[in-house]
């Protein structure tokens, strides 16, 4: 059961990350790109992680790609020129085939990644006292990330001076 | 359903998003192919925690700091974008080479 359920969540949500890198309509690549952010969500909980699921539906589903949508009304995207692919897309498409040969190879042939079905989950509470605890430092140093993150983005979207390069 | 399994996942995911940063035109949707690599890299870390291969709460807490450092990303990524439009009345990532020596 949970075999099948794998493969439905996982092709559904290869599906749609081929979609995001192939869609000519670049409001289809942001829809493309949710679908497949839900998808990783379902693999999450899939893995007992419910808080990430939950995290991934938050940030992922609700901030970015609400970002990158307005992103997209704010720029404009009309023209083929801009949604088409490189003209050198296929040397694009082996080296990432190829990255994804030598990927596989190394997982197959890893000896740790083989035999058991058993998977643990870690409770919500258990990960938020870890976080406040051993990863405090990280966690408050993060907070600070963001902080910078925000103003900068602030300050360079505002723009000031010239916009001359 | 093994480790294994997730880890395909995750490397075909992955590899899709360098077919996306390599292949688009566009900087929003390379961008989102950005997007596409690091969730594949979360879906590898959240799936060696649950399999216990390592200290199982790590990779959780890990994959919490990849989603923030991402959101903090897109917010600065969508900032530059927007002052390159206006600069120079596109986003396609071939004609941006302000930066060439």
């Amino acid at each position: 059961m949970d075999l099948v359920l794998f493969y439905v969540i996982g092709f559904v949500t290869l599906l749609a990350g081929a979609g995001v890198v192939s869609a000519r309509n670049v409001v289809h690549a942001a829809l493309f790109l949710l679908t497949s952010m839900a998808g990783v969500a379902a693999a999450f909980v899939l893995l007992y992680a419910e808080f990430l699921a939950l995290v991934q539906v938050l940030i992922y589903g609700g901030a970015i790609v609400i970002v990158i949508l307005f992103a997209l009304m704010l720029t404009r995207h009309g023209e083929f020129q801009v949604t088409a692919e490189h003209r050198r897309w296929p040397v694009a498409a082996v080296a990432s085939i190829a990255l994804f040969g030598l990927l596989a190879a190394s997982v197959v042939l890893d000896d740790r990644a083989r035999g058991t079905d058993a998977r643990v989950g870690v409770g919500i509470n258990r990960l938020g006292a870890e976080l406040f605890e051993r990863w405090a430092v990280p966690f408050e140093i993060a907070s600070i990330l963001l902080l910078v993150a925000m103003i900068g983005a602030i300050v360079i979207a505002r723009g000031g001076g010239s916009d001359e390069p | 359903m093994t480790l294994v399994h997730f880890q395909l996942l995750s490397a075909a995911l992955f590899a899709l998003g360098v077919y996306g940063v390599l292949a688009r035109r566009s900087a929003v949707l390379v961008l989102i192919s950005i997007e596409l690599m690091l969730n594949a890299v979360n879906v590898n870390l959240v799936a060696w925690a649950a399999y216990n291969h390592f200290d199982k709460v790590t990779g959780l807490v890990i994959a919490v700091f990849v989603i923030t450092v991402a959101a903090a990303e897109v917010a600065l990524a969508f900032a530059i974008v927007l002052r390159l439009y206006r600069a120079r009345g596109s986003v396609n990532v071939d004609e941006i080479d302000i930066m060439r020596g």
